[in-house]
């Protein structure tokens, strides 16, 4: 059989296939620095003022897995009352890794009748979305999900 | 050029809390993408959205980098009287674009 230069095509299309991927490496290693969890905490310290943020609340809808990082659908809820005595004043959106902490500041008052928004947003990694809710009352309350992102957004360079 | 996309019920009842979808078109160059030269695509986003009826603020959104191309901002609010939604939208290099709607609430 011909069984040399099989294994020699084989070859080839092994070290090929290798030189692909290393080729890639550099171009996904390449990229602006990065939002660590210190920019997170201290983005999220800016707008809580060092008050202590509770869990409960609010709630992050965004799918676990995205495919496009470019444009991903998120709606934050406040399960609270929109009184003029008691209510959502405002609603934050952070990520972990973009190149920017912040994502979104909705400021809300009682007429809003229900605290909800919703938006598209871009994510350049697989990482943890937080939201923080500050109720008329002062308090916060907070909700995280973590989403896995397949195609990264906002870093891509223009051809 | 930039346009909007609003979508406000033509007509509510006294205290139905309605939904109001905004969509402005734009590209929001986030400011963190480099030309093949290498050279920094300047920053192009909308910092800035404002809902006002009847002339009073109801709902402000501060958008970053991380919002998507076409910013698209849905949010709710309790139909009391009949009158006038304007969105105002205000950004970087000078953006300024405003729409209006109308409800009629019986």
């Amino acid at each position: 059989m011909q069984q040399p230069p099989n294994s020699s095509r084989r070859q080839f299309l092994g070290l090929a296939g290798g030189a692909a991927v290393l080729g890639i490496i550099p171009i996904v290693t390449v990229r602006p620095a990065e939002a660590t969890p210190a920019m997170l905490a201290s983005a999220i310290q800016t707008v809580t003022g060092g008050a202590a943020v509770r869990t409960g609340k609010v709630k992050l809808e965004i799918p676990p897995l995205v495919e496009n990082g470019n444009t991903v659908p998120m709606t934050v809820s406040v399960n609270h009352p929109m009184a003029p005595e008691d209510h959502v004043r405002s609603i934050h959106v952070f990520n972990e890794k973009n190149p920017q902490a912040n994502i979104a500041n909705f400021h809300l008052g009682p007429h809003n009748g229900r605290a909800q928004v919703s938006t598209r947003i871009r994510l350049a990694d697989s990482q943890k979305i937080v939201a923080i809710a500050k109720l008329s009352d002062g308090t916060f309350w907070s909700a995280s999900v973590d989403v896995v992102v397949t195609l990264a957004a906002c870093t891509e360079d223009v051809i | 050029m930039a346009s909007a996309l609003i979508n406000v019920p033509a007509k509510a009842k006294r205290g139905d809390i309605i939904e109001i979808k905004t969509l402005m078109s734009h590209i929001m160059e986030t400011g963190y993408r480099h030309m093949a030269s290498g050279e920094l695509v300047p920053r192009d986003i909308i910092t800035s959205f404002t809902c006002r009826f009847n002339g009073s603020e109801i709902f402000r959104t501060d958008l970053f980098p991380a919002i998507a191309a076409n910013p698209f901002i849905t949010f709710f609010t309790t139909a009391t009287e009949s009158g006038k939604f304007e969105f105002e939208w205000i950004g970087d290099r000078g953006f300024s674009e405003t729409a209006s709607a109308s409800i009629t609430v019986e």
